[in-house]
């Protein structure tokens, strides 16, 4: 009889059942709650915004799309976002092809003192982006950066890390040395999880550590590297602490509009152009929800023929 | 000093920890890719030992002697006291700040997520997958787009200016609500949840007595990455916050580089030695917090990366 519940109790059972379905909604209604008040209703009352107009004489008034016809039409916003696009097409190879070769050399196995670089690559994360930048930008400056006195003491020419030619590279130097380590370890944490008798599989048919690699390791890497890549277009495409403090140090090279979220920035709280800020920020949004979006279908495509 | 806390959680954080040795026993390591990969390091570490250095000059030292060697009259510990009693201790303040907006943001964040990818992992009812393909969705929505809106509604029900400002819009992770929700998938079985229910415990029961234990590795990556974006962040508070006693450090430090831009970038300025010593406190809790939890984030990350 206490192995055969079932068809003892059938109203019993539907209460639990009911209990149960009550419990779930309850144990998501939290987060759900925060996210429509904290996630759904900002973008909600951006879009809502976007679609009026301030003006001195008239008051505010509707318009329709009008600000986003002229967004487009906008070059300093045009440029923000082709900066960033710019930047990420230049940074992000960079980052995560050292992100790789640092995972591969760790797991490698060939490695001496294995541990003390990966915390050593890593700690980089834990240091806020404006200390970060601080840091960096007193390196790069001209008056007491360790660049500048080496190149005065040896008399060379001095490095111009600060000029327009050289900031984008500068700032990309800047998020490089932050997020390596990040995308190391994800990347490295991915390769531990490949089960040891594929390696020794591939050393019976004679392969070495590159072929194993190349063979192995990349394509389980996968789906490591597609969320790597993912967080790197939504970052690199909102980039605004290192751009934000390194104007303070190079006003000339960094303008209101350097990229795109520093423009929205600028617009709202220099400018007090409210409805065009949520319009600027409303499309950078869209934007970057399109461009990962796009490449998460690309991605997923091709793991599945 | 890391291995004795690390040791608990270690069987279960790496498995395959245990086989590697066998794989690597081989004794073949590599001296050129060592020597390369120290070279790396040196890269990594050189800004932060400049940082260090930095922090013991006074602000003309900083223009008279090389960077990365110290000079010849260190004061670090002067230097640190007019960190600290610098516009009546306001730096102290800030610290406290980030520790109050970084320390509620996680917990808060982390419970939400673990109670939220609970529900959506192990319980089927009406709306529920229309409602993760919602919040999976946001993922790609980057939060500085967002925080112009938010500054814009909060400016709206008086929200600006308090540290709810920059509380409540950190407690939303949705990355860590799906992390959370692939973690319970597994870490909690359906027969314990089951067993539970036979002897009667409630569901609410069940979740904070037997699977929150279950779901602690995770619960303590979206902690600790909850933890780090909002000691982090810059953005949001610098436009909620006007008061300078609600700044966290992040805003602080900002201001004072931008105070010690303005007075003339000159040695006189005492300010720029404040500027060194101040970033230096502000990053040694984190990287603490971080070496002293290696295992947990560790493991943390590769749910994340390896099951999509």
């Amino acid at each position: 009889m206490t192995t055969l519940p079932a068809p003892a109790a059938p109203a019993g059972r539907r209460s639990a059942r009911s209990r149960q379905s009550a419990a779930g909604p309850l144990f998501v209604a939290p987060f759900m709650l925060l996210f429509v008040l904290l996630f759904l209703a900002p973008l909600g009352y951006a879009a809502y915004l976007s679609l009026f107009q301030h003006k001195l004489i008239g008051g505010t008034s509707f318009v329709g799309l009008d600000n986003y016809t002229k967004a487009l039409q906008d070059p300093q916003f045009l440029h923000g976002v082709l900066r960033v696009v710019l930047f990420f097409l230049i940074q992000v190879p960079v980052m995560l092809l050292l992100a790789l070769l640092f995972a591969l050399a760790l797991d490698s196995g060939l490695l001496r003192l294995a541990k003390v670089v990966r915390l050593g690559i890593f700690v980089p994360y834990a240091v806020p982006s404006i200390v970060a930048t601080l840091m960096w930008g007193y390196l790069y400056g001209p008056d007491f950066g360790p660049f500048a006195q080496f190149s005065r003491h040896f008399q060379l020419p001095q490095p111009h890390f600060l000029s327009s030619s050289w900031m984008l590279g500068s700032l990309a130097n800047i998020v490089t040395w932050e997020f390596v380590g990040y995308n190391m370890i994800i990347l490295y944490a991915a390769l531990r999880t490949i089960p040891g008798d594929l390696y020794e599989a591939a050393s019976v048919d004679g392969a070495g550590a590159w072929r194993t690699a190349w063979s192995i390791k990349l394509p389980a890497l996968r789906p490591a590297l597609t969320m790597c890549l993912l967080f790197s277009i939504i970052g690199s495409f909102q980039l605004f602490n290192e751009p934000k403090l390194l104007q303070a140090i190079a006003p000339s090279v960094i303008d209101s509009g350097y990229t795109a979220t520093l423009y929205g920035y600028s617009l709202a709280f220099t400018g007090q152009q409210v409805n065009y800020a949520a319009t600027v920020s409303f499309l950078l949004g869209l934007v970057i929800v399109i461009v990962s979006y796009t490449f998460l279908l690309t991605a997923n495509r091709r793991r599945t023929p | 000093m890391t291995t004795a806390i690390s040791k608990a959680p270690a069987a279960a954080a790496a498995p395959r920890e245990s086989a590697a040795p066998r794989r690597r026993s081989t004794n073949r390591r590599s001296t050129p890719l060592t020597i390369a990969m120290l070279a790396v390091l040196a890269y990594f570490l050189l800004p932060l030992l400049w940082l260090v250095i930095a922090s013991t000059k006074s602000s003309q030292d900083l223009f008279d002697s090389f960077g990365l060697w110290f000079s010849h009259s260190p004061q670090p510990w002067t230097n640190v006291r007019a960190t600290l009693t610098q516009d009546h201790g306001v730096f102290l303040r800030w610290l406290l700040n980030t520790v109050l907006y970084a320390g509620v943001s996680a917990v808060g964040a982390a419970l939400l997520a673990a109670a939220g990818g609970y529900g959506f992992a192990k319980y089927r009812f009406r709306f529920g997958g229309a409602a993760f393909n919602l919040v999976l969705g946001a993922v790609m929505v980057p939060t500085t787009a967002l925080a112009i809106p938010t500054y814009l509604l909060f400016a709206q029900v008086g929200l600006v200016n308090t540290p709810w400002a920059v509380i409540l819009p950190s407690l939303v992770n949705p990355f860590g609500l799906y992390l959370m929700r692939i973690f319970a998938q597994d870490a909690v079985p359906d027969s314990l949840i089951e067993a539970g229910r036979i002897d009667g415990a409630g569901e609410a029961r069940i979740f904070f007595r037997i699977a929150l234990r279950l779901l602690a590795p995770g619960l303590v990556t979206v902690l600790l990455f909850t933890l780090v974006s909002t000691w982090n962040n810059y953005l949001l508070p610098l436009i909620m916050l006007n008061d300078p006693r609600l700044y966290p450090v992040t805003v602080g430090l900002a201001s004072w580089s931008a105070q010690a831009q303005n007075g003339g970038s000159g040695a006189s300025s005492n300010m720029l030695a404040l500027v060194m010593t101040g970033s230096l406190l502000s990053i040694i809790p984190l990287v603490v917090a971080f070496v002293l939890l290696q295992r947990y984030w560790q493991s943390g990350l590769a749910t994340g990366a390896v099951k999509q």
